[in-house]
């Protein structure tokens, strides 16, 4: 099941400024709500969010409950070598989805 | 005797205005979306909808059921077979005599040719299956043709005139005649339903028309239907028939 949509271009030009925009599926219960019988919900958000090129971190991220159901997060980065964006969303309840993206550099 | 007609042509005239938008001045209600939320639905890698479709296309080609078929099986390739169904949906169902809406539509395919149980309303998997099909038929028009339907659309329009609730409140009255006049703080759409399944923020997720219409029902302290019934495919018939040839923007993002 696709959890997670990101979008790295495909190509770029050495030196660059590149946006990359991430978009996962989650629920990101806050943990303040009670359900229809007065029982506490328990939290269950994504707390972190690394991004890796190359495996060195470019980008990190961490998240609180107050942020909105399937977080959608973008940032830039400066494409300075071909090779591989990986991104690595962890959370409460084990959460731990990885995906990864290609860059080319000319 | 000739004031009483010009009064008479008078009351005829704003009941004729308050029943129904002239089909020129019909407005998506894309239109009063905030800049950011306009560029969230116009960007498949920003739209939290598209997760569901994604989602949506992996089920077209799971094998299900007592039938282990797929809906890839029969249907092939959805870009090609199921471009244009969600612009005429509700359509006319022979064997119920009643229109169906997409759900309800797949529902059938899932109980009669994959033989596994139908999904109940709002689940997960029906939402992608429809925002997945929904989004073959995006940039086409709102197709309402069959002259089936007319029975259908006329109930429906009841409906939407009928004062109901207890703030005695029509749907008319506020998308037919009070459209773009605030209703705390935020705009009354002309409630074309264009872009369902919908992501709407305030929910946080996707949901289907009828989830909708009962959301307004809620609003409007009126005690609401449950999910697949005649009335809300009725509502639904209509205000497809009311957005015909509008644009299918599914799946849209909405407040």
């Amino acid at each position: 099941m696709a959890r997670a949509l990101i979008n790295v271009p495909a190509k770029a030009k050495r030196g660059e400024v590149v946006a990359i925009k991430t978009l996962i599926s989650h629920i990101m219960e806050t943990g303040f709500r009670h359900s229809t019988t007065g029982e506490a919900i328990p939290r269950d958000i994504i707390t972190t969010l690394v991004v890796t090129y190359n495996n060195a971190e470019i980008f990190r991220a961490e998240l609180s409950p107050a942020i909105a159901a399937n977080p959608f997060l973008t940032f830039h980065t400066v494409a300075t070598e071909s090779g591989t964006i990986a991104f690595r969303w962890t959370g409460d309840n084990g959460y731990d989805v990885s995906e990864q993206a290609t860059i080319t550099v000319e | 005797m000739k004031r009483t007609c010009a009064a008479l042509l008078l009351l005829a005239a704003t009941c004729a205005a308050a029943t129904e938008i002239p089909l020129a001045e019909r407005r998506s209600s894309y239109e009063t979306l905030s800049p950011e939320t306009k560029a969230m639905q116009d960007d498949d890698t920003a739209n939290p909808a598209m997760l569901w479709v994604l989602e949506g296309e992996t089920a077209w080609s799971r094998k299900t059921g007592e039938a282990n078929k797929s809906c890839a099986d029969c249907h092939k390739g959805a870009g090609e077979t199921m471009k244009g169904v969600a612009a005429r949906y509700p359509a006319f169902n022979e064997k119920r005599n009643a229109p169906v809406d997409l759900e309800g539509r797949i529902n059938i395919c899932r109980t009669e040719q994959q033989k596994a149980p139908a999904f109940p309303y709002e689940n997960r998997e029906l939402l992608a299956l429809s925002a997945f099909i929904a989004r073959q038929s995006r940039g086409l028009p709102i197709e309402s043709k069959d002259p089936r339907l007319k029975p259908f659309i006329d109930q429906g329009r009841t409906l939407f005139e009928a004062r109901q609730g207890q703030l005695n409140l029509a749907c008319s009255q506020c998308h037919d005649d009070n459209f773009g006049r605030k209703l705390a703080g935020i705009p009354m759409p002309q409630a074309h339903p264009t872009g369902y399944p919908v992501y709407r923020l305030e929910w946080q997720s996707l949901g289907s028309l009828q989830r909708r219409l009962r959301n307004c029902m809620i609003g409007m302290r009126t005690e609401f239907y449950p999910y697949g019934a005649p009335e809300y495919v009725a509502l639904e018939t209509y205000l497809m028939w009311r957005a015909r040839g509008m644009k299918v923007e599914s799946p849209a993002v909405r407040p």
